[in-house]
């Protein structure tokens, strides 16, 4: 596929920052994201339709088509992170739902019934696209804010994948939905289907998710040019704008500066590197500096997340996007799970592992305990697990975080025999 | 050369506990006090320990704190994690150990240990209480008994009235229905320390164990609830007098090690 002139890139070159630098690509991501929303709210005032879309529904539907979307999923963590979560949290238990549902959903209920959040505010819905692949909570979600909000709900259901290989009939049966969806979306919005810009949209999809694989694999760099958790700062841009130019521009523009560090010396993590561990699962995030610190005061650095690469899909043809779409962590085998996160451990050569059993998230801490004991078995290193929420503070306890990271840490120390000892 | 002191201090959730050691072979004193962080206990116990030893803290060669508030004790120069220190403390007194149950007074740890004593893998529970120490309180004081008398009563038991183990809240409901009803008490605090086996056992299933298999913690002491674990793992437990002291133990050898470590350094 033909790389486009980045407009984006050439505006950031003639209108660099004040002091005549050129712009860092965490200053460019963090303006993709911040037009997605702004673009979103002018659509809205004109009177266009917007639309809630899942993380992982194929944002090139909505891309080409021209309708406005945004995310649920990337509005709840940042209000989360902006510790605006439990807030929210129990404005939806005070309406009924539960506080075993998962935090993100609770947050967006309680924002689609007009529950106010400053921390990230975005345009309310008039369709939603739901999509099963990341996560099974999903349907049942957005099936209340379509009943809440009496307006269309797109289902695009990825089959469960019990083997490694997609199969040919789960492609032809998303690809039905691709196209029903594309019908349906015609129909609620007056827009056009329109197979050249499609293939632009895929075009710019797939230079994103390669910059962006590209930008996570600096961290297999050792010493890493970068904090590990560096990587979750730029989730939103892959979740929220993947098919845009100007994300593909800000991820090229951040492995080039990782390529540059890399022969500079330097790095974003500024403490020893003693130690690399893999951070399984998406993190807290009322809780980020918390998880932060006792790892930088023990020089561990986060040198692989399973979390960010999740995101980086890439193919060739149609078929290919439907199989990319089925890749997520949460549609797929235990075997392809397993070895996903085994092979970034080797290539990011980490010494252990520290498992986030998120609360909010089942299905994925669900088939954590055997994961932990395969990557025991099989790369001999330490796993250590903590409690936590992805959006509820209450779920967090700090002291039983310190506490398994300082466990992790002497498993490191003896496994490496430099404990007291020797 | 000079004899070495070291003090292990291991400030626990409810209840701070101290070991002297002499030259990390022998341990010279001991003391337990029933309060933990962020009470007097920390101070009353090194106090009492120090006292007991007839020593004073400038004669510690090294302090080093463990447990839940080993952070906020100032007067240990390192601190180090409970894991780690029950670990070095249970091989110490049985070398042959290669996994250790702790039941604190609000965790519950399961240990793998290495031939040499050093921690190779854990689990710990998430943020339930049940299957704790405090789990015990509770049904003692619904029971009206002292949490020592537990064992006793159980041991007299009939037959065992099923408790569950899933909430201490729930479980104290359950106590308190079946009080009412008028079951015998002896077969509910015998359902209690089933219960508790149950969980602690399901965790340590999680890692497995090995024999040797030795249970430390205060909850240790409790006999009914130890068989009760034996039976639901299939493996003896053994136990020691001093389980309560055990990450106390484990802190003043880790302690030691470290003066050790120093003086050769310093003699290079």
């Amino acid at each position: 596929m033909a790389e486009q002139k980045g407009e984006f890139a050439e505006k950031n070159r003639e209108n660099p920052s004040a002091d005549g630098e050129k712009k860092e690509a965490k200053l460019m991501l963090r303006e993709v994201v911040a037009k997605v929303y702004e673009e979103a709210f002018e659509a809205k005032a004109r009177g266009e339709l917007v639309g809630w879309s899942a993380s992982k529904f194929p944002a090139e539907i909505c891309e080409t088509l021209g309708l406005h979307v945004v995310y649920p999923e990337n509005q709840a963590a940042g209000i989360a992170a902006r510790h605006g979560g439990q807030r929210l949290c129990e404005a939806a238990e005070a309406m009924g739902y539960d506080n075993d549902i998962c935090g993100y959903c609770r947050i967006s209920l309680a924002y689609a019934a007009g529950v106010e959040a400053e921390e990230r505010p975005m345009p309310q819905p008039d369709f939603v696209l739901c999509c099963n692949n990341i996560c099974n909570c999903m349907t049942k979600w957005y099936e209340n804010i379509a009943r809440m909000k009496n307006i269309p709900l797109i289902m695009f259901d990825v089959p469960y994948n019990n083997t490694p290989e997609v199969s040919q009939d789960a492609v032809d049966y998303m690809k039905g939905q691709f196209y029903d969806a594309i019908q349906q979306l015609e129909a609620i919005s007056g827009k056009k289907w329109d197979e050249q810009r499609f293939a632009e949209v895929c075009r710019n999809a797939n230079r994103s998710a390669k910059a962006w694989l590209k930008a996570c694999s600096y961290c297999s760099v050792k010493p890493s040019p970068l904090a590990g958790f560096d990587l979750f700062n730029h989730m939103a841009d892959i979740v929220t704008a993947r098919c845009r130019v100007e994300t593909a521009e800000g991820f090229e523009q951040l492995a080039e500066e990782y390529e540059a560090a890399v022969k500079e010396g330097h790095s974003t993590w500024h403490y020893d590197e003693n130690y690399r561990i893999m951070f399984e699962g998406i993190p807290c995030w009322p809780e980020l500096k918390k998880l932060f610190t006792p790892l930088k005061s023990k020089g561990i650095n986060t040198t692989a997340v399973v979390y960010a690469p999740a995101f980086g899909f890439v193919y060739d043809d149609l078929d290919g996007l439907m199989r990319a779409y089925c890749k997520a962590p949460n549609s797929v085998c235990l075997e392809t799970g397993v070895e996903w996160r085994e092979t970034l451990c080797r290539e990011n050569q980490v010494d252990g592992a520290l498992v986030h059993y998120n609360r909010s998230c089942k299905p994925w801490s669900g088939y954590m305990p055997e994961m932990e004991r395969r990557f025991r078995r099989d790369l001999q290193i330490p796993v250590v697990s903590f409690d936590g929420d992805q959006a509820d503070p209450r779920n967090y306890s700090d002291e039983q975080y310190q506490t398994r990271v300082e466990g992790l840490f002497e498993e490191m120390e003896m496994a490496k025999g430099r404990g007291e000892e020797n | 050369m000079d004899e070495v002191y070291t003090l292990g201090v291991d400030v626990g959730s409810t209840a701070s506990k101290c070991v002297i050691l002499r030259d990390g072979r022998e341990i010279v004193a001991l003391s337990l006090v029933p309060y933990g962080a962020g009470s007097s206990g920390p101070g009353r116990a090194i106090e009492e320990v120090l006292e007991k030893a007839g020593k004073t803290t400038s004669e510690m060669a090294e302090i080093l704190a463990t447990g839940y508030g080993r952070k906020q004790l100032t007067i240990a120069e390192q601190s180090m994690s409970e894991l780690s220190c029950h670990a070095r403390g249970a091989h110490f007194l049985f070398p042959g150990v290669r996994s250790v149950i702790d039941i604190g007074g609000q965790d519950v740890k399961v240990l793998s240990i290495g031939p040499n004593g050093m921690l190779e893998n854990f689990v710990m529970n998430d943020k339930c209480a049940a299957g704790t120490g405090r789990f015990l309180d509770v049904m003692a004081h619904i029971l009206e008994l002292r949490t020592d008398e537990l064992a006793d009563y159980a041991e007299c038991a009939q037959k065992e009235i099923i408790i569950s183990s899933t909430c201490t809240v729930f479980a104290e409901s359950e106590v308190i229905s079946q009080l009412a009803a008028g079951c015998d008490k002896a077969d509910l605090i015998r359902g209690i320390c089933v219960a508790i086996a149950s969980k602690v056992a399901g965790l340590a299933r999680r890692i497995g164990v090995r024999d040797e298999l030795v249970m430390t913690g205060g909850v240790a002491h409790n006999r009914a609830v130890r068989n009760a674990l034996a039976e639901a793992l299939g493996h003896p437990i053994k136990s020691h007098e001093y389980c309560q002291h055990v990450g106390a133990l484990g802190a003043a050898l880790f302690a030691w090690q470290r003066c050790h470590k120093l003086a050769a350094e310093n003699s290079n």
